[in-house]
Protein backbone atom coordinates (compact mmCIF):
# COMPACT_ATOMS: atom_id res chain seq x y z
CA UNK A 1 0.00 0.00 0.00
CA UNK A 2 2.90 2.37 0.45
CA UNK A 3 3.69 3.25 -3.21
CA UNK A 4 0.23 4.36 -4.30
CA UNK A 5 -1.61 7.45 -3.17
CA UNK A 6 -4.89 7.45 -1.38
CA UNK A 7 -8.02 8.88 -2.99
CA UNK A 8 -9.06 12.28 -1.67
CA UNK A 9 -12.31 13.70 -3.03
CA UNK A 10 -12.48 17.41 -3.78
CA UNK A 11 -11.31 20.18 -6.08
CA UNK A 12 -7.61 20.83 -6.61
CA UNK A 13 -5.83 23.73 -8.18
CA UNK A 14 -4.96 22.88 -11.76
CA UNK A 15 -1.40 24.18 -11.42
CA UNK A 16 -0.46 21.55 -8.86
CA UNK A 17 -0.68 18.94 -11.54
CA UNK A 18 -0.64 20.60 -14.97
CA UNK A 19 1.87 23.47 -14.63
CA UNK A 20 5.30 21.88 -15.18
CA UNK A 21 7.83 24.62 -16.04
CA UNK A 22 10.77 22.19 -15.80
CA UNK A 23 9.33 19.79 -18.37
CA UNK A 24 11.45 19.21 -21.49
CA UNK A 25 9.09 18.24 -24.35
CA UNK A 26 9.73 14.93 -26.07
CA UNK A 27 10.18 14.59 -29.83
CA UNK A 28 7.00 12.50 -29.82
CA UNK A 29 4.90 15.06 -27.95
CA UNK A 30 2.28 17.06 -29.75
CA UNK A 31 2.94 20.70 -28.83
CA UNK A 32 0.45 23.55 -28.91
CA UNK A 33 0.66 27.28 -28.39
CA UNK A 34 -2.46 29.09 -27.19
CA UNK A 35 -3.01 32.81 -26.79
CA UNK A 36 -4.98 33.28 -23.59
CA UNK A 37 -6.81 36.00 -21.71
CA UNK A 38 -7.77 34.72 -18.25
CA UNK A 39 -10.43 36.03 -15.93
CA UNK A 40 -9.31 38.93 -13.75
CA UNK A 41 -7.19 37.98 -10.74
CA UNK A 42 -6.44 34.41 -11.79
CA UNK A 43 -2.65 33.80 -11.91
CA UNK A 44 -1.22 33.04 -15.37
CA UNK A 45 0.16 29.68 -14.24
CA UNK A 46 -3.29 28.60 -13.06
CA UNK A 47 -4.90 29.68 -16.33
CA UNK A 48 -2.22 27.90 -18.39
CA UNK A 49 -2.60 24.76 -16.30
CA UNK A 50 -6.38 24.90 -16.68
CA UNK A 51 -6.01 25.00 -20.47
CA UNK A 52 -3.66 22.00 -20.35
CA UNK A 53 -6.02 20.08 -18.09
CA UNK A 54 -9.26 20.84 -19.89
CA UNK A 55 -7.74 19.99 -23.29
CA UNK A 56 -6.35 16.67 -22.05
CA UNK A 57 -7.10 14.46 -19.06
CA UNK A 58 -8.51 16.88 -16.53
CA UNK A 59 -11.94 17.43 -15.18
CA UNK A 60 -13.04 19.98 -12.56
CA UNK A 61 -13.19 17.50 -9.69
CA UNK A 62 -10.97 14.65 -8.63
CA UNK A 63 -12.60 11.28 -9.39
CA UNK A 64 -11.77 7.90 -7.88
CA UNK A 65 -11.33 6.18 -11.25
CA UNK A 66 -8.30 8.29 -12.18
CA UNK A 67 -6.42 6.12 -9.69
CA UNK A 68 -6.96 3.14 -11.99
CA UNK A 69 -4.65 4.69 -14.59
CA UNK A 70 -1.41 6.64 -14.66
CA UNK A 71 -2.51 10.18 -15.39
CA UNK A 72 1.05 11.40 -14.96
CA UNK A 73 1.68 9.59 -18.25
CA UNK A 74 -1.41 10.82 -20.09
CA UNK A 75 -1.78 14.40 -18.91
CA UNK A 76 -1.08 17.51 -20.99
CA UNK A 77 1.56 19.78 -19.46
CA UNK A 78 1.72 23.56 -19.57
CA UNK A 79 5.48 24.04 -19.75
CA UNK A 80 5.98 27.67 -20.74
CA UNK A 81 4.34 31.08 -20.54
CA UNK A 82 5.32 34.06 -22.68
CA UNK A 83 4.20 37.65 -23.07
CA UNK A 84 2.44 38.55 -26.30
CA UNK A 85 4.45 41.34 -27.96
CA UNK A 86 2.38 44.53 -28.14
CA UNK A 87 -0.61 43.03 -26.31
CA UNK A 88 -0.41 43.17 -22.48
CA UNK A 89 -3.96 41.80 -22.13
CA UNK A 90 -2.97 38.31 -23.32
CA UNK A 91 -0.18 35.77 -22.89
CA UNK A 92 0.96 32.65 -24.71
CA UNK A 93 0.96 29.28 -23.05
CA UNK A 94 2.80 26.28 -24.49
CA UNK A 95 1.39 22.84 -23.81
CA UNK A 96 2.86 19.39 -24.46
CA UNK A 97 0.53 16.44 -25.05
CA UNK A 98 1.76 12.84 -25.05
CA UNK A 99 1.30 11.06 -28.39
CA UNK A 100 -0.94 8.37 -26.88
CA UNK A 101 -3.72 10.90 -26.26
CA UNK A 102 -4.60 10.87 -29.95
CA UNK A 103 -5.97 8.33 -32.38
CA UNK A 104 -3.62 7.70 -35.29
CA UNK A 105 -4.40 9.50 -38.54
CA UNK A 106 -7.25 11.56 -37.07
CA UNK A 107 -7.05 15.34 -37.08
CA UNK A 108 -10.67 15.06 -36.01
CA UNK A 109 -9.56 13.53 -32.73
CA UNK A 110 -6.72 16.03 -32.24
CA UNK A 111 -9.04 18.99 -32.74
CA UNK A 112 -11.78 17.54 -30.56
CA UNK A 113 -9.31 17.56 -27.68
CA UNK A 114 -7.39 20.76 -28.35
CA UNK A 115 -10.27 23.00 -29.37
CA UNK A 116 -13.11 21.21 -27.60
CA UNK A 117 -14.67 22.08 -24.24
CA UNK A 118 -11.69 24.19 -23.25
CA UNK A 119 -12.85 26.99 -25.56
CA UNK A 120 -15.99 27.49 -23.52
CA UNK A 121 -14.22 27.24 -20.18
CA UNK A 122 -15.44 29.97 -17.81
CA UNK A 123 -12.04 30.69 -16.26
CA UNK A 124 -10.93 32.04 -19.63
CA UNK A 125 -12.15 35.24 -21.22
CA UNK A 126 -10.77 34.20 -24.59
CA UNK A 127 -8.58 31.55 -26.11
CA UNK A 128 -6.89 31.14 -29.49
CA UNK A 129 -4.99 28.14 -30.77
CA UNK A 130 -2.02 29.77 -32.49
CA UNK A 131 0.02 26.78 -33.63
CA UNK A 132 0.45 23.02 -33.28
CA UNK A 133 3.71 21.11 -33.65
CA UNK A 134 2.73 17.68 -34.93
CA UNK A 135 5.42 15.12 -34.10
CA UNK A 136 6.75 13.27 -37.13
CA UNK A 137 5.56 10.05 -35.52
CA UNK A 138 1.99 11.34 -35.80
CA UNK A 139 2.41 12.76 -39.29
CA UNK A 140 3.44 9.33 -40.55
CA UNK A 141 0.00 8.01 -39.53
CA UNK A 142 -1.86 10.52 -41.74
CA UNK A 143 -2.63 10.06 -45.44
CA UNK A 144 -2.01 13.65 -46.48
CA UNK A 145 -2.46 15.06 -49.99
CA UNK A 146 -3.86 12.50 -52.45
CA UNK A 147 -1.21 13.45 -55.04
CA UNK A 148 0.86 16.44 -53.93
CA UNK A 149 2.59 19.18 -55.90
CA UNK A 150 5.10 17.06 -57.80
CA UNK A 151 2.62 14.47 -59.07
CA UNK A 152 0.06 17.14 -59.84
CA UNK A 153 2.55 18.99 -62.07
CA UNK A 154 3.39 15.74 -63.85
CA UNK A 155 -0.25 14.81 -64.43
CA UNK A 156 -1.19 18.27 -65.67
CA UNK A 157 2.09 18.90 -67.55
CA UNK A 158 2.60 22.33 -65.93
CA UNK A 159 6.17 23.29 -65.09
CA UNK A 160 8.24 26.29 -64.17
CA UNK A 161 5.41 28.67 -63.33
CA UNK A 162 2.36 29.10 -61.12
CA UNK A 163 -0.83 27.53 -62.48
CA UNK A 164 -3.55 29.85 -63.68
CA UNK A 165 -7.22 29.48 -62.82
CA UNK A 166 -10.56 31.21 -62.40
CA UNK A 167 -13.75 30.71 -60.47
CA UNK A 168 -16.72 30.70 -62.83
CA UNK A 169 -19.04 33.69 -62.45
CA UNK A 170 -21.78 34.56 -61.78
CA UNK A 171 -21.35 32.23 -58.82
CA UNK A 172 -25.03 31.25 -58.77
CA UNK A 173 -27.82 31.04 -61.31
CA UNK A 174 -26.30 29.78 -64.57
CA UNK A 175 -27.78 26.78 -66.38
CA UNK A 176 -25.48 23.81 -66.95
CA UNK A 177 -24.95 24.53 -70.63
CA UNK A 178 -24.23 28.22 -70.12
CA UNK A 179 -21.90 27.36 -67.25
CA UNK A 180 -19.97 24.95 -69.49
CA UNK A 181 -19.69 27.74 -72.06
CA UNK A 182 -18.05 30.01 -69.47
CA UNK A 183 -15.62 27.18 -68.59
CA UNK A 184 -14.76 26.52 -72.24
CA UNK A 185 -14.12 30.19 -72.93
CA UNK A 186 -11.72 30.51 -69.97
CA UNK A 187 -9.82 27.36 -70.89
CA UNK A 188 -9.47 28.06 -74.59
CA UNK A 189 -8.11 31.51 -73.72
CA UNK A 190 -5.17 30.07 -71.79
CA UNK A 191 -6.23 29.16 -68.24
CA UNK A 192 -5.08 25.81 -66.91
CA UNK A 193 -7.99 25.27 -64.53
CA UNK A 194 -11.41 26.62 -63.69
CA UNK A 195 -13.36 26.22 -60.49
CA UNK A 196 -16.89 25.76 -59.21
CA UNK A 197 -17.69 28.49 -56.76
CA UNK A 198 -17.99 27.04 -53.27
CA UNK A 199 -21.73 27.58 -52.99
CA UNK A 200 -22.39 25.76 -56.28
CA UNK A 201 -23.45 22.26 -55.25
CA UNK A 202 -26.61 20.96 -56.94
CA UNK A 203 -29.25 23.65 -56.95
CA UNK A 204 -32.53 23.71 -58.90
CA UNK A 205 -31.07 25.95 -61.63
CA UNK A 206 -28.19 23.51 -62.34
CA UNK A 207 -28.08 19.96 -61.01
CA UNK A 208 -24.64 18.49 -60.45
CA UNK A 209 -24.82 15.72 -63.06
CA UNK A 210 -25.72 18.14 -65.84
CA UNK A 211 -22.85 20.42 -64.82
CA UNK A 212 -20.42 17.49 -64.92
CA UNK A 213 -21.53 16.55 -68.46
CA UNK A 214 -21.23 20.02 -69.97
CA UNK A 215 -17.97 20.84 -68.17
CA UNK A 216 -16.44 17.55 -69.36
CA UNK A 217 -17.25 18.51 -72.95
CA UNK A 218 -15.78 21.99 -72.41
CA UNK A 219 -12.52 20.56 -71.07
CA UNK A 220 -12.24 18.01 -73.86
CA UNK A 221 -12.77 20.61 -76.57
CA UNK A 222 -10.37 23.12 -75.00
CA UNK A 223 -7.65 20.46 -74.70
CA UNK A 224 -8.03 19.40 -78.32
CA UNK A 225 -7.91 22.96 -79.60
CA UNK A 226 -5.09 24.32 -77.45
CA UNK A 227 -2.94 21.21 -77.12
CA UNK A 228 -2.58 21.90 -73.39
CA UNK A 229 -3.92 19.98 -70.42
CA UNK A 230 -6.98 21.48 -68.72
CA UNK A 231 -9.17 20.81 -65.73
CA UNK A 232 -12.14 22.08 -63.71
CA UNK A 233 -12.66 21.62 -59.98
CA UNK A 234 -16.01 19.84 -59.78
CA UNK A 235 -17.39 20.63 -56.33
CA UNK A 236 -18.52 17.36 -54.74
CA UNK A 237 -19.32 18.96 -51.37
CA UNK A 238 -22.77 17.59 -50.51
CA UNK A 239 -25.24 17.03 -47.72
CA UNK A 240 -24.11 13.47 -47.00
CA UNK A 241 -20.94 11.44 -47.58
CA UNK A 242 -22.94 9.02 -49.74
CA UNK A 243 -23.99 11.81 -52.07
CA UNK A 244 -20.44 13.19 -52.12
CA UNK A 245 -18.96 9.86 -53.21
CA UNK A 246 -21.67 9.39 -55.83
CA UNK A 247 -20.68 12.70 -57.44
CA UNK A 248 -16.98 11.85 -57.20
CA UNK A 249 -17.57 8.50 -58.91
CA UNK A 250 -19.30 10.17 -61.85
CA UNK A 251 -16.39 12.65 -62.21
CA UNK A 252 -14.11 9.62 -62.43
CA UNK A 253 -16.34 8.02 -65.03
CA UNK A 254 -15.95 11.16 -67.17
CA UNK A 255 -12.12 11.02 -66.75
CA UNK A 256 -12.04 14.36 -64.96
CA UNK A 257 -8.61 15.15 -63.48
CA UNK A 258 -9.75 17.03 -60.36
CA UNK A 259 -12.64 17.46 -57.93
CA UNK A 260 -13.21 19.87 -55.07
CA UNK A 261 -14.30 19.90 -51.41
CA UNK A 262 -15.06 22.51 -48.77
CA UNK A 263 -13.13 21.15 -45.80
CA UNK A 264 -14.61 23.20 -42.96
CA UNK A 265 -18.31 23.22 -43.86
CA UNK A 266 -18.03 19.61 -45.08
CA UNK A 267 -15.96 18.65 -42.07
CA UNK A 268 -12.68 16.88 -41.51
CA UNK A 269 -14.20 13.39 -41.47
CA UNK A 270 -15.71 13.87 -44.93
CA UNK A 271 -12.51 15.51 -46.13
CA UNK A 272 -10.20 12.75 -44.97
CA UNK A 273 -12.45 10.10 -46.49
CA UNK A 274 -12.62 11.96 -49.79
CA UNK A 275 -8.84 12.46 -49.85
CA UNK A 276 -8.40 8.71 -49.43
CA UNK A 277 -10.88 8.11 -52.25
CA UNK A 278 -8.96 10.55 -54.50
CA UNK A 279 -5.66 8.78 -53.75
CA UNK A 280 -7.24 5.41 -54.58
CA UNK A 281 -8.76 6.70 -57.81
CA UNK A 282 -6.01 8.97 -59.16
CA UNK A 283 -8.01 12.19 -58.99
CA UNK A 284 -6.69 15.51 -57.64
CA UNK A 285 -8.46 17.30 -54.78
CA UNK A 286 -8.93 21.07 -54.63
CA UNK A 287 -9.86 22.43 -51.20
CA UNK A 288 -11.98 25.50 -50.49
CA UNK A 289 -12.13 27.04 -47.00
CA UNK A 290 -15.60 28.55 -46.50
CA UNK A 291 -16.18 29.40 -42.79
CA UNK A 292 -12.47 29.86 -42.05
CA UNK A 293 -12.77 33.58 -41.27
CA UNK A 294 -15.42 32.80 -38.64
CA UNK A 295 -12.82 30.68 -36.88
CA UNK A 296 -9.55 32.47 -37.60
CA UNK A 297 -10.09 36.21 -37.96
CA UNK A 298 -10.46 37.29 -34.32
CA UNK A 299 -6.93 37.79 -32.96
CA UNK A 300 -8.02 36.77 -29.42
CA UNK A 301 -10.35 33.82 -29.93
CA UNK A 302 -10.56 30.84 -32.24
CA UNK A 303 -7.97 28.98 -34.31
CA UNK A 304 -5.30 30.60 -36.42
CA UNK A 305 -5.46 29.61 -40.09
CA UNK A 306 -1.92 28.17 -39.89
CA UNK A 307 -3.37 25.43 -37.68
CA UNK A 308 -6.28 24.79 -40.06
CA UNK A 309 -3.80 24.65 -42.95
CA UNK A 310 -1.61 22.11 -41.13
CA UNK A 311 -4.68 20.01 -40.33
CA UNK A 312 -5.75 20.12 -43.97
CA UNK A 313 -2.33 18.94 -45.15
CA UNK A 314 -2.68 15.97 -42.78
CA UNK A 315 -6.32 15.28 -43.67
CA UNK A 316 -5.59 15.54 -47.39
CA UNK A 317 -5.89 18.01 -50.25
CA UNK A 318 -3.73 18.94 -53.24
CA UNK A 319 -4.58 22.65 -53.35
CA UNK A 320 -5.70 24.96 -50.54
CA UNK A 321 -6.89 28.56 -50.57
CA UNK A 322 -4.55 30.84 -48.61
CA UNK A 323 -5.74 34.34 -49.47
CA UNK A 324 -3.92 36.67 -51.81
CA UNK A 325 -2.33 39.31 -49.52
CA UNK A 326 -3.01 41.89 -52.25
CA UNK A 327 -6.67 41.25 -53.20
CA UNK A 328 -10.08 41.90 -51.64
CA UNK A 329 -9.82 39.44 -48.75
CA UNK A 330 -7.96 39.68 -45.44
CA UNK A 331 -4.35 38.44 -45.25
CA UNK A 332 -1.12 39.75 -43.71
CA UNK A 333 1.92 39.08 -45.92
CA UNK A 334 4.31 37.55 -43.40
CA UNK A 335 1.60 35.52 -41.72
CA UNK A 336 0.45 34.20 -45.12
CA UNK A 337 4.01 33.24 -46.06
CA UNK A 338 4.22 31.43 -42.72
CA UNK A 339 1.33 29.08 -43.44
CA UNK A 340 2.12 28.76 -47.14
CA UNK A 341 5.43 27.22 -46.01
CA UNK A 342 3.49 24.74 -43.85
CA UNK A 343 1.61 23.58 -46.94
CA UNK A 344 4.57 23.14 -49.26
CA UNK A 345 7.85 22.53 -47.43
CA UNK A 346 9.23 19.36 -45.88
CA UNK A 347 10.67 21.26 -42.90
CA UNK A 348 9.62 24.65 -41.54
CA UNK A 349 11.77 26.20 -38.79
CA UNK A 350 10.33 28.30 -35.95
CA UNK A 351 10.05 31.90 -37.13
CA UNK A 352 8.09 34.31 -34.95
CA UNK A 353 8.30 37.03 -37.63
CA UNK A 354 6.00 34.77 -39.68
CA UNK A 355 3.91 33.56 -36.76
CA UNK A 356 5.55 30.13 -36.76
CA UNK A 357 5.89 29.01 -33.13
CA UNK A 358 7.55 25.62 -33.61
CA UNK A 359 9.93 23.76 -35.87
CA UNK A 360 7.72 21.51 -37.99
CA UNK A 361 9.09 18.42 -39.68
CA UNK A 362 6.71 17.16 -42.40
CA UNK A 363 8.87 14.19 -43.32
CA UNK A 364 7.89 12.65 -46.63
CA UNK A 365 4.38 14.10 -46.71
CA UNK A 366 3.63 15.56 -50.19
CA UNK A 367 3.10 19.30 -50.53
CA UNK A 368 -0.10 21.25 -51.17
CA UNK A 369 -0.39 24.01 -53.79
CA UNK A 370 -1.20 27.44 -52.28
CA UNK A 371 -4.22 28.96 -54.03
CA UNK A 372 -4.47 32.76 -54.24
CA UNK A 373 -7.97 33.82 -55.18
CA UNK A 374 -10.29 36.75 -54.53
CA UNK A 375 -10.31 40.25 -56.04
CA UNK A 376 -7.07 40.01 -58.00
CA UNK A 377 -6.37 41.20 -61.53
CA UNK A 378 -3.49 41.58 -64.01
CA UNK A 379 -1.87 44.49 -62.18
CA UNK A 380 -1.34 42.21 -59.18
CA UNK A 381 0.45 39.54 -61.22
CA UNK A 382 4.10 40.48 -60.55
CA UNK A 383 3.40 40.82 -56.81
CA UNK A 384 1.57 37.47 -56.72
CA UNK A 385 4.42 35.67 -58.49
CA UNK A 386 6.86 37.19 -55.99
CA UNK A 387 4.78 36.39 -52.91
CA UNK A 388 3.60 32.89 -53.83
CA UNK A 389 6.34 31.59 -56.15
CA UNK A 390 5.83 28.80 -58.67
CA UNK A 391 4.05 26.27 -56.45
CA UNK A 392 0.83 28.21 -56.41
CA UNK A 393 -2.40 28.59 -58.32
CA UNK A 394 -3.40 32.14 -59.13
CA UNK A 395 -7.14 32.48 -59.67
CA UNK A 396 -8.73 35.45 -61.33
CA UNK A 397 -12.54 35.24 -61.39
CA UNK A 398 -13.78 38.76 -62.10
CA UNK A 399 -10.25 39.48 -63.32
CA UNK A 400 -10.77 37.02 -66.19
CA UNK A 401 -14.49 37.13 -66.91
CA UNK A 402 -14.81 40.88 -66.46
CA UNK A 403 -12.62 41.53 -69.51
CA UNK A 404 -14.42 43.76 -72.06
CA UNK A 405 -13.92 41.10 -74.77
CA UNK A 406 -15.00 38.17 -72.63
CA UNK A 407 -13.54 35.18 -70.82
CA UNK A 408 -11.14 33.94 -73.49
CA UNK A 409 -9.49 37.33 -73.96
CA UNK A 410 -9.41 37.81 -70.19
CA UNK A 411 -7.73 34.43 -69.75
CA UNK A 412 -5.19 35.28 -72.44
CA UNK A 413 -4.40 38.62 -70.75
CA UNK A 414 -3.70 36.85 -67.47
CA UNK A 415 -1.60 34.14 -69.10
CA UNK A 416 0.52 36.73 -70.93
CA UNK A 417 0.98 38.72 -67.70
CA UNK A 418 1.89 35.55 -65.78
CA UNK A 419 4.44 34.33 -68.30
CA UNK A 420 5.98 37.78 -68.71
CA UNK A 421 6.36 38.01 -64.93
CA UNK A 422 7.94 34.55 -64.65
CA UNK A 423 10.30 35.22 -67.54
CA UNK A 424 11.40 38.54 -66.05
CA UNK A 425 11.86 36.99 -62.60
CA UNK A 426 14.07 34.26 -64.07
CA UNK A 427 16.09 36.98 -65.79
CA UNK A 428 16.85 38.41 -62.36
CA UNK A 429 14.58 41.45 -62.54
CA UNK A 430 12.80 42.78 -59.43
CA UNK A 431 9.35 42.21 -60.81
CA UNK A 432 7.34 43.72 -57.97
CA UNK A 433 9.19 47.03 -58.32
CA UNK A 434 9.27 46.91 -62.10
CA UNK A 435 5.67 45.71 -62.41
CA UNK A 436 4.52 48.59 -64.60
CA UNK A 437 7.43 48.24 -67.06
CA UNK A 438 7.11 44.47 -67.33
CA UNK A 439 3.37 44.52 -67.91
CA UNK A 440 3.53 47.45 -70.34
CA UNK A 441 6.24 45.68 -72.30
CA UNK A 442 4.15 42.49 -72.42
CA UNK A 443 1.02 44.41 -73.43
CA UNK A 444 2.82 45.76 -76.49
CA UNK A 445 2.38 42.33 -78.11
CA UNK A 446 -0.97 41.48 -76.48
CA UNK A 447 -3.98 43.72 -77.12
CA UNK A 448 -5.90 41.51 -74.65
CA UNK A 449 -3.50 42.46 -71.86
CA UNK A 450 -3.48 46.12 -72.87
CA UNK A 451 -7.28 46.33 -72.51
CA UNK A 452 -7.20 44.41 -69.21
CA UNK A 453 -4.64 46.86 -67.79
CA UNK A 454 -6.83 49.77 -68.85
CA UNK A 455 -9.96 48.16 -67.33
CA UNK A 456 -8.53 47.47 -63.89
CA UNK A 457 -5.99 50.27 -63.48
CA UNK A 458 -7.88 52.01 -60.66
CA UNK A 459 -8.97 49.02 -58.57
CA UNK A 460 -7.25 48.74 -55.21
CA UNK A 461 -8.17 47.05 -51.94
CA UNK A 462 -6.30 49.06 -49.34
CA UNK A 463 -7.81 48.25 -45.98
CA UNK A 464 -5.77 47.46 -42.91
CA UNK A 465 -5.55 43.84 -41.80
CA UNK A 466 -7.70 42.99 -38.76
CA UNK A 467 -5.68 39.98 -37.64
CA UNK A 468 -2.10 41.21 -37.45
CA UNK A 469 0.90 39.21 -36.28
CA UNK A 470 1.84 39.88 -32.65
CA UNK A 471 4.92 42.02 -33.16
CA UNK A 472 5.97 45.32 -31.61
CA UNK B 1 -13.31 44.56 -91.04
CA UNK B 2 -13.06 45.15 -87.35
CA UNK B 3 -11.96 41.93 -85.67
CA UNK B 4 -11.25 43.51 -82.27
CA UNK B 5 -12.70 41.26 -79.61
CA UNK B 6 -12.71 38.19 -81.87
CA UNK B 7 -10.46 35.99 -79.78
CA UNK B 8 -8.92 33.17 -81.82
CA UNK B 9 -7.98 30.04 -79.88
CA UNK B 10 -4.24 29.43 -80.00
CA UNK B 11 -2.52 26.04 -80.05
CA UNK B 12 0.26 26.52 -77.51
CA UNK B 13 2.99 24.49 -75.87
CA UNK B 14 2.50 25.21 -72.16
CA UNK B 15 4.98 27.51 -70.35
CA UNK B 16 5.95 30.65 -72.33
CA UNK B 17 3.49 29.60 -75.04
CA UNK B 18 1.80 33.01 -74.78
CA UNK B 19 4.97 35.07 -75.19
CA UNK B 20 6.50 36.13 -78.51
CA UNK B 21 9.17 33.76 -79.84
CA UNK B 22 12.12 33.87 -77.44
CA UNK B 23 15.28 35.53 -78.80
CA UNK B 24 18.72 33.96 -78.48
CA UNK B 25 19.41 36.37 -75.62
CA UNK B 26 16.13 35.43 -73.90
CA UNK B 27 17.04 31.75 -74.08
CA UNK B 28 20.51 32.40 -72.67
CA UNK B 29 19.01 34.25 -69.69
CA UNK B 30 16.71 31.33 -68.91
CA UNK B 31 19.66 28.93 -69.11
CA UNK B 32 21.64 31.20 -66.77
CA UNK B 33 18.73 31.06 -64.28
CA UNK B 34 18.70 27.28 -64.44
CA UNK B 35 22.46 26.95 -64.03
CA UNK B 36 22.52 29.49 -61.16
CA UNK B 37 19.98 27.34 -59.28
CA UNK B 38 22.02 24.19 -59.77
CA UNK B 39 19.39 22.43 -61.88
CA UNK B 40 20.52 19.90 -64.49
CA UNK B 41 19.87 20.85 -68.12
CA UNK B 42 18.16 18.34 -70.40
CA UNK B 43 16.83 18.51 -73.94
CA UNK B 44 13.82 16.64 -75.35
CA UNK B 45 12.31 16.59 -78.82
CA UNK B 46 9.17 15.16 -80.38
CA UNK B 47 7.11 15.42 -83.52
CA UNK B 48 4.31 18.00 -83.10
CA UNK B 49 1.69 15.27 -83.65
CA UNK B 50 2.69 13.75 -80.31
CA UNK B 51 3.03 16.97 -78.34
CA UNK B 52 0.50 16.05 -75.65
CA UNK B 53 2.28 12.85 -74.64
CA UNK B 54 4.10 12.96 -71.31
CA UNK B 55 7.26 11.49 -72.75
CA UNK B 56 9.13 13.20 -75.52
CA UNK B 57 12.31 11.61 -76.86
CA UNK B 58 15.43 12.56 -74.91
CA UNK B 59 18.29 14.19 -76.80
CA UNK B 60 21.15 12.17 -75.28
CA UNK B 61 21.11 11.98 -71.48
CA UNK B 62 20.45 15.01 -69.26
CA UNK B 63 23.65 17.07 -69.01
CA UNK B 64 24.29 16.53 -65.32
CA UNK B 65 26.75 19.03 -63.90
CA UNK B 66 26.93 21.07 -67.11
CA UNK B 67 27.20 24.78 -66.33
CA UNK B 68 28.78 26.04 -69.52
CA UNK B 69 26.28 28.14 -71.47
CA UNK B 70 28.00 27.54 -74.82
CA UNK B 71 27.87 23.77 -74.43
CA UNK B 72 24.16 23.80 -73.64
CA UNK B 73 23.40 26.07 -76.60
CA UNK B 74 25.51 23.83 -78.87
CA UNK B 75 23.49 20.77 -77.80
CA UNK B 76 20.23 22.62 -78.53
CA UNK B 77 21.53 23.48 -82.00
CA UNK B 78 22.72 19.92 -82.63
CA UNK B 79 19.30 18.57 -81.66
CA UNK B 80 17.61 21.06 -83.96
CA UNK B 81 19.85 20.09 -86.89
CA UNK B 82 19.00 16.42 -86.39
CA UNK B 83 15.26 16.98 -85.91
CA UNK B 84 14.34 20.20 -87.74
CA UNK B 85 10.63 19.32 -87.85
CA UNK B 86 10.33 18.50 -84.12
CA UNK B 87 9.36 20.58 -81.12
CA UNK B 88 12.41 20.93 -78.87
CA UNK B 89 12.18 21.77 -75.20
CA UNK B 90 14.74 22.66 -72.58
CA UNK B 91 14.28 21.25 -69.09
CA UNK B 92 15.96 21.95 -65.76
CA UNK B 93 15.77 18.94 -63.45
CA UNK B 94 15.72 19.46 -59.67
CA UNK B 95 16.64 16.17 -57.96
CA UNK B 96 15.36 17.43 -54.59
CA UNK B 97 11.75 18.02 -55.69
CA UNK B 98 12.01 15.48 -58.55
CA UNK B 99 10.29 18.08 -60.69
CA UNK B 100 11.14 20.43 -63.52
CA UNK B 101 11.42 24.01 -62.26
CA UNK B 102 12.35 24.98 -65.81
CA UNK B 103 10.61 23.56 -68.88
CA UNK B 104 9.83 25.48 -72.05
CA UNK B 105 9.83 24.91 -75.78
CA UNK B 106 12.80 26.53 -77.48
CA UNK B 107 12.08 25.56 -81.09
CA UNK B 108 8.79 24.63 -82.69
CA UNK B 109 8.78 22.04 -85.46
Amino acid sequence: MSASKAYEAGVKEYRDKYWTPDYVPLDTDLLACFKVIGQEGVPKEEVAAAVAAESSTGTWSTVWSEYLTDLEFYKGRAYRIEDVPGDPSAFYTFIAYPLDLFEEGSVVNVLTSLVGNVFGFKALRSLRLEDIRFPIAYIKTCGGPPAGIQLERDRLNKYGRPLLGATIKPKLGLSAKNYGRAVYECLRGGLDLTKDDENINSQPFMRWRDRWDFVAEAIDKAERETGERKGHYLNVTASTPEEMYKRAEYAKELNMPIIMHDFLTGGFTANTGLANWCRENGILLHIHRAMHAVIDRNPHHGIHFRVLAKCLRLSGGDQLHTGTVVGKLEGDRNSTLGFVDQLRESFVPEDRSRGVFFDQDWGSMPGVFAVASGGIHVWHMPALVTIFGDDSILQFGGGTQGHPWGNAAGACANRVALEASVKARNEGREIEKEARDILTEAASHSPELAIAMETWKEIKFEFDTVDKLDVQ
Amino acid sequence: MNTQGDYQTKATLETFGFLPKLSAEDIQKQIAYMVANGWSPAIEHEHPNNKMEHYWTMWKLPFFGETNMANILAELEACRRSYPDHNIRLIGYDPYTQSQPVCFVVYEG
